[in-house]
């Protein structure tokens, strides 16, 4: 299996790419839920340039969390200090997400498949693993609740898979009217950003297209690392550059030791 | 009636060999030094549950104390693996040991219905996700009253025993939290048993002025043991900050099994009790102290 990668480009680093394409996606989001990781740095570059208004979310059980520092756990007691509103857990995911207060909410996972199913569970068989992942956490119910699901994450074969070994949390079915029928508060991923290109999902199949690829990477690379024949826009094109503003927001404010970004 | 034992007391007579026992904490006020004393006193055959099982409970499956475990997510917050666990699921080495899994909201509502005397919980999870098919305890149900509403049901979890660390808490167990809440409430409520373990005892009165931060009630607590830092490397909001150094390290520590024994050995059986753990952290108390940022006031009445 190839997996043929794209020299880096000058200037920025592979995660630096991803950060600023996924805050992108969140301009005019108001409500968020947010991970550990790219996504906490990708929500707190988008509050500072996309998403004015953000009001960020933490499973752990925190509204409106205003980060100092950047958090290595998902219960940092930064993202307490100086937050709108600690909640029980309960009242977080029953109150907030389950109730569908949530915009938009960051997942990711060991194994994706085209129409944005996840696979945070096991590798090989349920019954006696080959590698056994953390599990759903929260992830199961935010797929189904928050109004709509990006993912970031790595891109590789083995991870862009035509079969997950285990749906743990939902995506898109592939039939847009069982889809629309579920009656489910949020509309599942509509986009996915990863270290070579940006997708979103067509309207009519629900299937993960190739919507632009990052600067000096070619449709080979992105074919070569994915595990199905991916679909690609008609109108592909390039994803822009981090800016500077961009990244002098990551370097200095929000990961300055290049713990996440480097 | 004071309810104040020792750690090594609280849990000789309160955790039980083949007991169901959680130790709560959502990251934060992790109780570290219960699970330490229950490893140190050879406990076996349990069950434990947690919502994530942390490092604590990779380090009390490594020594192993327990043949089961109940949770909903499984690692090492913002590092990656609990390997003790996992080599016993992957590898059965050196044993087998039994899973049982949720989602977060699935494990909340466990402790929530358990807690309130019911017989399940509905919430509107695990829709087409393959963990009912490996957890036959979700369910499907139809809504009573609008038979095309579907949710899944989650039976009620009734902890042997709970252990919930707070910031503070009177003689008699009642326990006041600041921070992340996690669902310590529920899971004392639900618990047959319930150990509270502080950083501080303090006066009824300082309780009394602040009704609105106490979690648990002296009245569902057994026994209450002061421990000051028992929470370490999980952390204590306002008293220590939580040591990533040491999550870190124990990603190396955990994948190695003998570093893992070696580990035990030094930091559990070769102590006598927490404060010797303190003793021995040393100056790495100074590094994780957090500045000062108070809360304001209210003004509850006087109404005399």
């Amino acid at each position: 299996m190839s997996s043929a990668r794209p020299a880096p480009e000058p200037g920025y680093t592979k995660n630096e790419m991803m950060i600023a394409a996924s805050a992108r996606t969140l301009a005019g989001e108001r409500i968020c839920f947010v991970g550990v990781g790219l996504p906490n740095i990708v929500c707190n570059l988008a509050q500072r340039t996309s998403a004015p208004g953000l009001q960020l979310v933490y499973e752990a059980g925190v509204f409106g969390a205003r980060p100092a520092r950047l958090p290595l756990s998902i219960g940092d007691p930064t993202l307490v200090s100086g937050s709108t509103a600690v909640t029980s857990m309960f009242e977080l995911f029953a109150f907030y997400l389950q109730a569908g207060l949530i915009d938009a909410a960051f997942l990711g996972g060991a194994q994706i498949d085209r129409f944005g199913n996840l696979n945070t569970t096991v590798i090989g068989s349920y019954a006696s693993p080959k590698v056994r992942l953390p599990g759903s956490g929260g992830a199961c119910e935010i797929a189904i609740h928050a109004r709509r699901i990006l993912v970031i994450m790595r891109q590789a074969a083995r991870s862009f898979v035509e079969r997950l070994d285990f749906r743990t949390s939902p995506g898109h079915s592939g039939d847009l009217a069982h889809d629309r029928s579920r009656g489910w508060s949020g509309s599942g991923p509509t986009s996915v950003v990863t270290d070579l290109g940006t997708y979103g999902f067509d309207e009519e199949t629900g299937e993960m297209t190739l919507l632009t690829l990052h600067p000096g990477v070619s449709i080979d690379d992105v074919r070569s690392n994915t595990g199905w024949d991916p679909k690609v826009s008609g109108e592909l094109g390039e994803t822009p550059r981090p800016s500077d503003e961009e990244l002098r927001i990551i370097r200095t404010e929000l990961d300055p030791e290049g713990v996440a970004t480097s | 009636m004071s309810k104040l034992a020792t750690m090594r007391d609280a849990v000789a007579e309160l955790v039980r060999d083949g007991d169901t026992v959680a130790i709560e904490g959502f990251t934060h006020l992790i109780c570290f030094a219960a699970g330490h004393e229950i490893i140190r006193q050879r406990r076996r055959d349990l069950t434990l549950a947690r919502m994530t099982p942390d490092v604590i409970y990779d380090q009390m499956v490594g020594a192993g104390v327990a043949r089961k475990l109940i949770f909903s997510w499984l690692g090492n917050p913002g590092v990656g693996s609990l390997h003790a666990v996992r080599r016993r699921i992957e590898h059965a080495d050196p044993e087998p040991l039994e899973i049982e899994e949720y989602s977060h909201f699935g494990m909340v509502c466990r402790y929530v219905a358990g807690a309130s005397n019911l017989p399940f919980f509905p919430i509107r999870s695990y829709f087409e996700s393959d963990i009912p098919s490996v957890n036959p305890n979700i369910k499907p149900m139809r809504s009573p009253y609008e038979g095309d509403d579907e949710v899944y049901v989650v039976p009620p979890l009734r902890p042997d025993v709970t252990i919930v660390h707070a910031q503070r808490a009177t003689a008699q167990g009642d326990a006041q939290i600041w921070g992340l809440l996690g669902c310590q409430k529920e899971a004392a409520f639900a618990a047959e048993r319930v150990i509270v373990v502080c950083e501080e005892i303090v006066d009824e009165d300082v309780v009394r002025r602040d009704p609105n931060r106490t979690a648990i009630p002296g009245v569902v607590v057994d026994a209450v043991v002061e421990e000051p830092f028992a929470c370490h490397p999980s952390y204590a909001q306002g008293y220590y900050d939580r040591d990533n150094a040491f999550y870190l390290d124990w990603e190396r520590i955990s994948k190695d099994p003998d570093a893992c024994a070696g580990w035990i050995d030094e930091w559990v059986y070769g102590l006598e009790n927490h404060t010797e753990y303190v003793e021995r952290m040393g100056e790495r108390w100074e590094a994780l102290r957090p500045g000062e940022r108070l809360s304001g006031q209210v003004n509850y009445g006087d109404y005399s």
